[in-house]
């Protein structure tokens, strides 16, 4: 690809998680550029999401340096990381089901809404000109994924697809300079995922959004990441270019077994 | 034919934020604040006001106040009346010990004592979910009663607890009759229940919900669970704490602490049910229900037994009365277990398209 990427943004340090006696991960050092899709890729249960999970805040790390924009960071809870500035979608769909495709978008700029309860109450200046200024905002979020027609109709009762599509929206109305997306192609069908495709390079290509994916689909990954990491049983066993990663003798033995 | 929007187009976002964005809803709400406001108090008598409209309005109130903590925070309690409780002796005592208190300001010192009250139970809330919260709540319950027992202080050293209320004077002019406290509470309901749908239409009310129905994706986009959840712990608290204030001072006159028992906290909780969890509507549909239909079965049945010379005894009718209610309640559950906002939306809907099926 002939795009360039930038500095590094975020870096990972030897990070290790365990749950109890389990290892989720061991030991694993990547990092991320600047404006790159980064892809993360491995066998289930290879412990892909909980990668994302650290990245967040959902988890915590017993070991291991994380360095965000040239910060480390030791201990961090996941609104800490919204408002740092990343944002992610989940493996099986987080949405809130009761609201509408325009409320849950309109939730994903929380951070950025600062009008008090008491003002939204009594409805005064300040909370009524957010609400318009962010409806703006929001409203380009859903040009922009071409999901003008469901604006209005409870979460609950679109397809699945359609579902993936807003729950995208709802972390790119937070304008995230990170993006996580974990799995943003499961369980579609070809059409769906040619769209997804073309909305997280316009995303990356628009916005310069750095984006960390993680997906099984061999085919999407090599053509739009630039960096590959992979991971099996909570090691790294492979990082870099599509190309060389698809080389790789451990990674080919991951995928696909040792021939006895 | 009658409600169809064609024809309206909003050109800002303004126009389609705005609290009702159809124009016959506009003109429906404006309606019936006019019957509510003008045409009733002209025409009710004082049994209506004083057994029908002021207390389904302060119970309206009070189940808005648990729709805004468990229909939208989704956070499960079976402490309301305890927190009316907190409202009524709070706003008793305020009156009692500061001197020349307006009688508004110790309504709305009394909403922030059972605020106070109020994010203190919800504590629990930043651990435990679902039914387990609703048992902690129950501690609640049982707690503050026995409290405004225990404590003879809280009810100027009366016997067993019972006060009677100060005089509703506002402005020097004295709330005397059934007519004006009717419009009193109605005035303060309805300023209350236009704040509490401002404040779920807004992204306190967005917050609410995302911890409702997804808690880990809520603190993912920058949502901090901890002061959401007691914000609406607090602001529920509020609403039952005014609605008990109102419910001493202009329903009953006098109340004791047993008054608010687990069974008031349990109707309650059934009025948002059968109005419709997560529905400012639904809290004023499920308090007219649970409160409305027993009047009715009690005029209309023995009523319908005489008709049919069907030779049933009072005691019997009273009994009916009861086998009707609950029917009646499963019936509604079965047919909307959403409740009955969601049948009035439903019926909305159809009505944009009729007489078409499409």
């Amino acid at each position: 690809m002939s795009k360039k990427t930038g500095e590094v943004i975020l870096d990972l340090q030897s990070i290790s998680l365990r749950f109890g006696g389990v290892k989720a991960l061991t030991d694993i050092s990547f990092d991320v550029r600047e404006h790159e899709i980064r892809a993360i890729i491995g066998p289930n249960g290879a412990g892909k999401s909980s990668m994302l999970n650290v990245i967040n805040g959902v988890y915590h790390p017993q070991e291991g340096v994380i360095i965000f924009r040239g910060q480390e960071r030791k201990r961090m809870e996941p609104h800490q990381a919204a408002t740092q500035g990343i944002a992610r979608t989940f493996q099986n769909i987080a949405l809130f089901k009761g609201m509408s495709v325009l409320d849950n978008i309109m939730t994903g700029r929380i951070t950025r809404m600062k009008a008090s309860f008491i003002e939204h109450a009594l409805w005064l200046g300040r909370a009524k000109r957010e609400e318009l200024e962010h409806r703006k905002k929001v409203e380009e979020v859903i040009d922009f994924l071409e999901i003008q027609h469901i604006r209005r109709i409870p979460v609950g009762r679109l397809p699945y697809g359609l579902q993936k599509r807003v729950e995208l929206g709802r972390a790119l109305a937070a304008e995230p300079s990170m993006l996580l997306l974990d799995e943003p192609m499961a369980g579609m069908n070809v059409e769906e995922k040619q769209d997804m495709c073309r909305f997280i390079l316009d995303v990356n290509d628009q916005f310069g959004t750095t984006i960390v994916l993680i997906e099984h689909d061999m085919g999407v990954v090599m053509d739009i990441s630039d960096r590959v990491v992979v991971l099996d049983y909570g090691k790294k066993i492979g990082d870099g270019l599509p190309d060389d990663v698809k080389n790789n003798e451990d990674v080919i033995t991951a995928y696909l077994g040792v021939s006895h | 034919m009658l409600y169809r929007e064609a024809g309206q187009f909003k050109t800002s976002y303004a126009a389609d934020q705005q609290l009702f964005p159809i124009r016959q809803d506009r003109i429906g709400i404006l309606i019936l604040l006019a019957v509510v406001f003008l045409v009733i108090p002209g025409v009710a008598g004082d049994y209506w006001f004083s057994a029908i409209l002021i207390p389904f309005l302060i119970f309206s109130l009070a189940a808005l106040g648990l729709n805004i903590l468990t229909g939208y925070a989704g956070q499960l309690s079976l402490g309301s009346a305890a927190f009316m409780a907190v409202g009524a002796y709070a706003a008793y005592n305020f009156q009692l010990r500061i001197d020349g208190i307006p009688i508004l300001v110790s309504f709305v010192c009394a909403g922030l004592t059972a605020a106070g009250i109020g994010i203190l139970f919800g504590l629990p809330s930043l651990w435990i979910k679902g039914f387990y919260l609703a048992v902690a709540t129950l501690a609640a319950q049982f707690f503050i009663v026995w409290c405004l027992t225990k404590f003879p202080w809280l009810s100027n050293y009366s016997s067993s607890g019972v006060i009677s209320t100060q005089p509703l004077i506002i402005f020097g002019h004295a709330f005397t009759s059934p007519q004006e406290k009717y419009l009193l509470v109605l005035t303060i309901v309805a300023v209350m229940a236009l704040a509490a749908k401002n404040m779920v239409r807004s992204s306190t009310g967005r917050a609410w919900m995302a911890v409702r129905d997804m808690d880990v994706a809520a603190s993912v986009i920058g949502i901090r669970l901890m002061p959401v959840k007691l914000l609406a712990f607090a602001v529920s608290s509020f609403y039952c704490g005014v609605a008990g204030a109102l419910y001493a001072f202009c329903y009953l006159g006098s109340v004791e602490p047993d008054g608010f028992s687990l069974d008031m906290s349990f109707r309650i909780l059934f009025m948002i049910i059968i109005g419709g969890v997560g529905s400012i509507l639904g809290s004023f549909l499920g308090a007219a229900f649970i409160l409305l239909l027993p009047v009715f079965l009690d005029i209309a049945l023995p009523w319908a037994a005489r008709l049919l010379g069907l030779p049933f005894s009072s005691a019997t009718v009273s009994h009916i009365q009861v086998l009707v209610f609950g029917a009646l309640i499963m019936f509604f559950l079965i047919v909307e277990p959403h409740g009955l906002a969601r049948l009035w939306q439903i019926t909305k809907e159809k009505l944009r398209l009729w007489p078409f099926p499409h």
